[in-house]
């Protein structure tokens, strides 16, 4: 059959080691988030409201875009809009050069991520360090996030001591020392920083204001203590009130960590006042389109640029929780991962990925603003077929569901060929009757796929119709 | 008042698991309604929706529908295959009103078989006695679209010597997911052992669901791995007496 996936898929799915590190981690993010999820009472109430407003939001876009230029530079600060990567990484280049900045400090930022600012930065000799613990450690190991709120999932402490020694010199197994010899490292380059760059979880239109959302203290050091603030969002990050937070930031902690509010919240409307002693003398906001308006003009399949990022679709696929972040092909992983790539790369890149799936709904029962996520799959599966088709590379499988169609439309015909199936079936085992491998010659895809990992029932002898009719002869 | 049922084997159980169906049917005399069968039925064309081959499901869509046009009630074997009829024959037929008020119509009137004994017979105790220690599997389509959670649990718990336990992480989809299980044979096998480990740590010696689908993917992961716990349809734990 078509589709076919990239074969490393295989070789996670059987490293028990890796199996082990991303089921337990993704099962204490799922039980954090519904010991968290609990004491709500209006939960689901909170998600319908956050519908709303993204809805609301992406389809008064241009409204809202106009209103976050307005409010931000009101305040001081200045709005880039950027169709794409070249164009954020034109602006921080020549800002950089004009500035004579050399050294960057970043917090946590999968919108970075998308556009590959680091190796952007790095081609022209800067030097962009990631300050999260986690992205850190994925930065010295020259890998990309592996979840998108939990960059290190994969590795266990081992993993990162071997890390460590490796770039730092350091071989502490303790995650409590792991972590303050990274602080030491990264506590000068806060002091030594020329631009700190940050995402933005929310830009709240009507103050004007970016919401940075986080853990560790990080993001604050980011943008307060370099002398430039540069946030970077795409921009369906928009919402459109400071009181649509009240909703948003309830769901956010809870569904990403089971935390009611992250550690740290922190709200930056431009550059310090006149007045103030401490923040950064200048504010730039990156509104980063890079293909959003091509999903905003879906109507389909818009409620794609709802998400929030939280990752609870991903701790909560099992597909996901098999194969892992690394094996999707963008650095947006998981349930939302396999929605956003192929609208944003097109559906001629990756065509297995929507499906990759069992549609089991895991991921739509979750996602804090209920992106109905399987509708989606289902959408982009209907697309794959639309293309292969009219490119002719789907012309086995489309036979296959074209003679299918027309026996399921003749019970006759279906009740022939089903019996003809019955009687050419081999053997199964003595003992349980069902059909324990084949000889691969005798074995079609499918049947092949099917008793490499499971036996394979045999067609009953006689069908429920052939039983349903002697039972009322009777 | 006697209700005329009209029975929805779904392909699978025609095919693979007739005893199923049987079972169903029993159960549903025994609570006293009219079981029929309809001939003409034969898939309700999930497997073409689900890989994206929407001309081709219409048209099996439409079989369907014209099949149980003048069906007073129609129970399935399976909430998956009711999802597809009552959840996604209104996509399938979005762009044709007749059509879309006629899969409203069926919509209305199609209910998985736990769904229907216990809404609209009212019927949890059927009056059924099982020896031995079972747990259930919630099938995806059915615990998330049909919101059907409780009510199995609550039918077994009424059956006489049966034992329910419940397992960690029910609610995780054993892997299955159609052409999936195929396409991602790997990942498919490994949601199955992972489910798998579930069921074994609680000592069940059945695993018991509501879609005969899902019920093959373990059933055939169980033998691979030489387990000795059983599968079982719901009906089939239902109609033992």
């Amino acid at each position: 059959m078509a589709s076919t996936y990239p074969i490393q898929i295989d070789k996670t799915v059987h490293n028990p080691l890796l199996q082990k590190a991303i089921y337990t981690a993704t099962g204490r993010l799922i039980d954090m988030r519904s010991a968290a999820v609990a004491t709500v009472p209006n939960f689901q109430e909170l998600r319908t409201q956050a519908n709303a407003v993204k809805k609301h939001t992406i389809e008064h876009l241009d409204h809202y875009l106009e209103m976050v230029e307005r409010n931000v530079e009101g305040h001081g600060g200045k709005v880039v809009f950027a169709s794409d990567a070249n164009e954020v990484a034109d602006f921080i280049l020549s800002l950089a050069k004009q500035k004579g900045a050399k050294l960057f400090v970043k917090s946590k930022s999968m919108t970075s991520e998308e556009i590959h600012l680091n190796s952007r930065l790095e081609a022209h000799n800067l030097e962009a360090v990631e300050t999260d613990l986690g992205e850190y450690i994925l930065q010295l190991a020259d890998e990309r996030p592996y979840h998108i709120i939990a960059p290190a999932l994969h590795y266990t402490r081992h993993d990162v001591a071997k890390i460590f020694t490796e770039k730092l010199g350091r071989s502490e197994t303790e995650p409590s020392d792991q972590a303050m010899i990274a602080r030491g490292v990264l506590r000068q380059k806060f002091l030594d920083a020329d631009i700190g760059i940050t995402g933005a979880n929310f830009v709240v239109a009507d103050s004007g204001a970016v919401v940075v959302v986080e853990n560790e203290g990080n993001a604050r050091l980011t943008h307060s203590a370099p002398k430039i603030h540069i946030a970077i969002a795409g921009i369906e990050k928009i919402i459109p009130r400071a009181q649509d937070l009240a909703v948003f930031l309830a769901l956010l902690g809870r569904s990403a960590t089971g935390q009611a509010m992250s550690v740290y919240t922190s709200f930056v409307s431009g550059p310090k006042r006149p007045t103030e002693i401490d923040g950064p003398d200048e504010f730039y906001l990156i509104l980063l389109d890079n293909g959003r308006t091509k999903v905003l003009a879906d109507e389909g399949k818009r409620e794609s640029l709802y998400c929030i990022r939280c990752g609870a679709c991903l701790n909560h696929c099992p597909v996901y929780r098999k194969i892992g972040g690394h094996n999707y092909p963008w650095v947006y992983s998981g349930p939302i991962g396999a929605i956003l790539t192929p609208q944003f790369h097109g559906i001629d890149k990756d065509p297995w990925l929507p499906f990759a799936s069992s549609l089991c709904g895991a991921c739509g029962e979750v996602c804090p603003v209920k992106i109905d996520i399987p509708r989606v799959l289902l959408e982009l599966r209907k697309d794959v077929v639309e293309a292969k088709t009219a490119a002719g590379t789907n012309k086995l499988e489309h036979m296959i569901f074209r003679l299918w169609a027309w026996a399921m439309k003749r019970p006759k015909a279906y009740e022939r060929l089903s019996k003809a199936a019955a009687i050419a079936a081999p053997r199964g085992d003595a003992q349980s009757g069902w059909i324990k491998d084949l000889p691969g010659f005798l074995a079609p895809g499918p049947v092949a796929g099917w008793l490499q990992e499971r036996d394979l029932p045999r067609p009953a002898s006689k069908s429920f119709r052939e039983l349903w009719r002697e039972r009322n002869k009777k | 008042m006697s209700r005329r049922v009209s029975l929805f084997v779904t392909c699978i159980v025609d095919q693979l698991f007739p005893p199923v169906g049987l079972a169903i049917a029993e159960v549903l005399e025994r609570a006293g309604c009219e079981v029929e069968f309809l001939e003409a039925q034969t898939c309700c064309a999930q497997p073409a929706y689900n890989s994206g081959y929407q001309n081709e499901a219409r048209e099996v869509a439409r079989h369907f529908i014209d099949t149980f046009r003048n069906a007073e009630y129609v129970v399935a074997a399976s909430g998956s295959c009711c999802t597809m009829v009552s959840h996604h024959y209104e996509d399938l037929f979005k762009g044709e009103p007749a059509m879309l008020a006629e899969a409203h119509r069926l919509s209305e009137r199609t209910f998985e078989f736990s769904q229907f004994l216990l809404d609209v017979l009212k019927v949890d105790d059927v009056g059924a006695r099982y020896d031995g220690v079972v747990t259930y599997h919630d099938s995806c389509h059915a615990l998330r679209e049909l919101k059907i959670k409780d009510g199995p649990r609550r039918l077994l718990s009424k059956v006489r010597g049966l034992e329910l336990v419940e397992m960690p992480a029910a609610e995780e989809c054993c892997g299955f997911g159609g052409t999936f299980s195929v396409k991602f044979a790997s990942v498919s096998g490994g949601m199955a052992r992972t489910k798998i480990d579930s069921i074994e740590s609680t000592g069940a010696g059945t695993v018991v669901s509501i879609d005969s689908s899902c019920l093959m993917q373990l059933r055939g992961a169980l033998l691979r791995a030489g387990s000795p716990i059983k599968t079982m349809h719901l009906a089939e734990v239902l109609v033992s007496k």
